[in-house]
């Protein structure tokens, strides 16, 4: 019953018709909410903020913010497809018994929802890079390296969700997570401020969480600073993505291998 | 004389713990090809644990299951891949159409597409919902959801066909339009598997049927020889009496069961011992019948309530 195949393709794709059915509206917010974010923040607030320096970089607060964005819509999208998505197709819809029954492992479909997951991060970020791009936020082509990273990421992320869905007793306990690890990300890893603002053992903790490294990758390539330095973030997001991978499928094991 | 064919399910000393609750206790099965097996008894008796280690989804804490030859713990993917299964509860995808729900599935058994769109077509057909092909799940009645079921449960034309309570919360004539088809499918040949709670059901349609309670077996026949054995014949209601009826059903030693409101009479002469009270007690609210897998399952399992 353990182990998982290229069957888990056939989940991925499921998920896929479904987002296909309503593209019209899916496809709207990754357009307006950076549009919506860089008025308020990066226009309005960006005038009292003045320049940004990040890594020997001086920025302006949009210039800034944008990249930090689309780290944020990564994590977002990822984490709450395999939080909210996966937990109501998982438990209101029992949609994952209906797929066990036939030949697919449990694993098959956690992979496939996983994997779907990172999907969403990649369409995300590709749909925000235009949006950013024509605000010229973004310099090409060096920031398209966001969108394989965004897979990686996206596996991270998605992984991360599908812990918190395989350990939550139900959906109203999701509020525990989300306050206490997805949102310090949201607001502690390098979104709004750079992490080099914080106070030392706070950067130290920032430095720990999976959102700091994508926003520094995002970011880099978006200014066009394609090197080596690039490989810390994607190690780092190889690393606990792949850790996180594995212990999302042994919870799941343990939640419904009964 | 050939050798029988092979058995379809041969379980054997079959365990199954959560904790400490043993729900499955020892329990041996051995299903010929192309009958419908039942799986008879009360709430928590074990039916649906036994289907799920038949299916390959909960491991075994003890002892083996074989599957059309196949070992349902180390061959599960080869195990499914024959199977059809139609669960208790309704678990059709609310995010597709009635046809999509058949062709997605179809995908998981990775069914070429024209051969699924062909076979979705045909069961949709087979189960009268060719008119509801586009219509969301919402919008079925709880008839149309079952018969979904049972279609989706085709879709890879099954060897072995699971049955959890198929008909459970159906009208009549939803579960008279399922109980037809799947009698079409034993004419077939598909073995069937079917856990039920209603003996009618049971009588319908197995051939050989088991009694589960607390995990065990406690009976096993075909449903005639289960009547006959357990209990008798005839069998006289009656719902309302004369003072000196009880006393003088025991002083006959007649095997009469009593409850508050109804005694039942057990009798292999029905008319006889209907026709010796008539002459002797005002017998108007009594009902003289045969005997039912009903009587044999309160029987075997009690009356207390399961919960």
């Amino acid at each position: 019953m353990r182990g998982f195949s290229w069957r888990a393709v056939a989940v991925w794709r499921r998920d896929f018709d479904v987002y296909l059915k309503t593209w019209w509206t899916n496809l709207l917010p990754p357009i307006l909410e950076p549009l919506l974010y860089l008025v308020a923040f990066g226009g309005a607030m960006g005038g009292m903020i003045g320049q940004v320096g990040w890594r020997g970089a001086n920025l302006s607060y949009a210039q800034f913010l944008a990249p930090g964005l689309i780290a944020v819509s990564i994590m977002f999208w990822a984490v709450f497809e395999t939080l909210y998505g996966s937990f109501v197709r998982m438990y209101y819809q029992k949609t994952f018994d209906a797929i066990v029954a036939t030949p697919l492992s449990l694993d098959d479909v956690i992979v496939g929802e996983i994997l779907w997951g990172a999907t969403k991060a990649v369409l995300v970020s590709a749909i925000m890079l235009v949006v950013i791009g024509i605000l010229g936020l973004a310099s090409f082509p060096g920031c398209l390296w966001v969108l394989p990273f965004s897979l990686l990421a996206g596996l991270l992320f998605a992984s991360l969700g599908m812990c918190f869905t395989a350990i939550c007793p139900t959906i109203d306990a999701f509020n525990l997570p989300i306050f206490s690890i997805v949102f310090p990300m949201f607001l502690f890893s390098g979104t709004f401020f750079p992490v080099e603002r914080l106070p030392g053992w706070a950067r130290m903790l920032a430095g720990a969480l999976p959102l700091t490294h994508t926003s520094t990758f995002v970011r880099a390539v978006c200014l066009g600073r394609v090197d080596a330095a690039l490989w810390g973030p994607v190690l780092y997001t190889a690393g606990v993505g792949f850790v996180l991978f594995w212990l999302a499928l042994a919870l799941m094991r343990r939640r419904l291998v009964r | 004389m050939p050798a029988p064919p092979p058995p379809v399910i041969e379980a054997r000393s079959v365990v199954k713990r959560f904790g400490d609750i043993v729900a499955v206790d020892g329990i041996d099965l051995t299903v010929p090809p192309g009958i419908c097996f039942g799986l008879l008894g009360p709430n928590g008796a074990g039916k649906t644990t036994t289907v799920r280690m038949i299916q390959s989804v909960s491991p075994l804490s003890q002892g083996a299951i074989r599957v059309l030859g196949l070992d349902v713990a180390r061959q599960a993917r080869q195990v499914k891949a024959q199977l059809g299964v139609c669960p208790q509860e309704d678990n059709l995808d609310p995010d597709f159409t009635v046809r999509r729900n058949l062709l997605v599935y179809a995908r998981y058994f990775r069914i070429p597409a024209g051969e699924a769109r062909r076979r979705a077509d045909e069961l949709l057909e087979f189960l009268q919902l060719t008119e509801k092909a586009s219509a969301p799940i919402r919008e079925l009645s709880g008839g149309m959801k079952r018969r979904l079921v049972l279609a989706r449960a085709l879709i890879n034309n099954p060897r072995l066909l699971l049955l959890d309570e198929p008909t459970t919360g159906l009208d009549p004539q939803g579960r008279h339009a399922i109980w037809q088809r799947v009698r079409a499918l034993k004419r077939a040949g598909t073995t069937i598997l079917l856990t039920t709670h209603y003996m009618e059901e049971a009588a319908q349609l197995c051939d050989t049927l088991v009694i589960m309670d607390h995990g065990r077996v406690i009976a096993s026949g075909s449903p005639e020889r289960l009547v006959s054995e357990h209990v008798s014949r005839d069998v006289l209601e009656i719902w309302g009496w004369e003072d000196g009826l009880p006393a003088f059903l025991e002083s006959q030693g007649w095997e009469a069961e009593r409850l508050a409101d109804r005694i039942f009479l057990y009798t292999d002469q029905g008319d006889a011992v209907y026709r010796e009270l008539t002459s002797r007690f005002r017998m108007d609210q009594c009902l003289l019948r045969r005997g039912t897998l009903e009587d044999v399952f309160l029987k075997l399992t009690g009356r207390d309530l399961r919960e």
